[in-house]
């Protein structure tokens, strides 16, 4: 069972909300997912639109929890402060910290993002920073009171998988206790399995799923691949050898 | 009075900014909101003066990864 910040959850694949071709196929998805968090942003909002009602509308009809993020925050004030609105409009206190510090790589600005994370946790939020794989940053936020960290796999919406294995798997072994959810640049579905091999605890995604031919398809593949990387991680995945080792017993075959 | 309201300037005739999201039809839109970069509560939209030059952001829920 997942368990972030005391709470418990079955499924351990989070799902964004975005870039889905129609609100319909939205709601398909996050049903096929299993996802029990979905992710949702705030947005400048139109007096004659009114876009946010409808939508807000329909993710309560998910029955999941939302977790209201800071995408395109590029100081730590900004973030607070967006935040701050979220909370009261979702009316929840767990928050997907993002402060982002490069164009073109979407990398978190780890410097504001720890600033941000001291200060909203001081503020009474529940903050899941994410973060690169840098262990250093990664105290940091933990020291600010951040019960959860989520690295990034690769940069967001680039569908590149696991960029840093090693990084990824030094973080997980760094921080036995602690949980971690792989957070964006996820492409396919053996990435996620790949990474919850690897004992992370959840995975987080949007583009994979909402870029998809059939996007209901690919979250019930991504449901699939996560059962099946956490249930390999569980069971124990045996160690490689560089060399061949006979699975046949060698052991009375016959001499032809 | 000139309020620059999620970027562009709006003339608004409010003292308050409750007033000033009821004149620009927001009503009971279900929105948050920030002046000058910094969160007002809802509860406190009533007594948050507004003045000429003020940045208002008025949001909603949205798709977000």
């Amino acid at each position: 069972m997942l368990t972030l910040y005391d709470v418990p959850f079955a499924s351990r694949l989070l799902l964004g909300t975005s870039l889905y071709p129609s609100p319909a196929i939205l709601a398909d998805s996050v049903r096929a997912s299993g996802a029990e968090i979905v992710t949702v942003s705030l947005r400048r909002e139109s007096a004659r639109g009114r876009g946010g009602e409808a939508f807000w509308r329909l993710v309560r009809e998910f029955g999941a929890r939302v977790l209201p993020n800071t995408a395109g925050c590029h100081s730590a004030r900004e973030a607070i402060t967006t935040a701050e609105m979220a909370r009261e409009l979702f009316d929840t206190d767990w928050v997907k910290l993002e402060v982002i510090g490069e164009a073109d790589t979407l990398q978190p600005d780890v410097f504001g993002l720890v600033e941000a994370a001291v200060e909203l946790t001081k503020r009474g939020f529940k903050v899941l920073p994410y973060t690169t794989e840098d262990l250093v940053v990664a105290e940091r936020l933990l020291e600010a009171g951040c019960k959860v960290l989520m690295p990034w796999g690769a940069p967001i919406g680039s569908g590149q998988g696991l960029n840093n294995r090693f990084g990824l798997a030094a973080m997980r072994a760094h921080f036995p206790d602690v949980a971690l959810i792989v957070d964006a640049g996820l492409g396919a579905p053996s990435h996620a399995a790949a990474a919850m091999e690897m004992g992370y605890d959840a995975v987080l995604l949007n583009t994979a799923v909402a870029k998809a031919g059939d996007p209901a398809a690919m979250a019930h593949a991504f449901k699939l691949a996560v059962e099946a990387g956490r249930t390999g991680y569980e069971a124990g995945v045996m160690a490689p050898r560089d060399m061949a080792a006979p699975s046949t017993p060698v052991f009375g075959k016959a001499a032809l | 009075m000139k309020l620059v309201v999620n970027g562009e300037e709006r003339d608004v005739a409010a003292a308050e900014l409750a007033a000033a999201l009821a004149a620009l039809g927001y009503g009971e839109a279900t929105v948050a909101t920030a002046l000058n970069g910094e969160f007002v509560p809802k509860r406190k939209r009533g007594e948050t003066a507004v003045k000429d030059g003020d940045r208002i952001e008025v949001v909603a829920p949205r798709q977000g990864g």
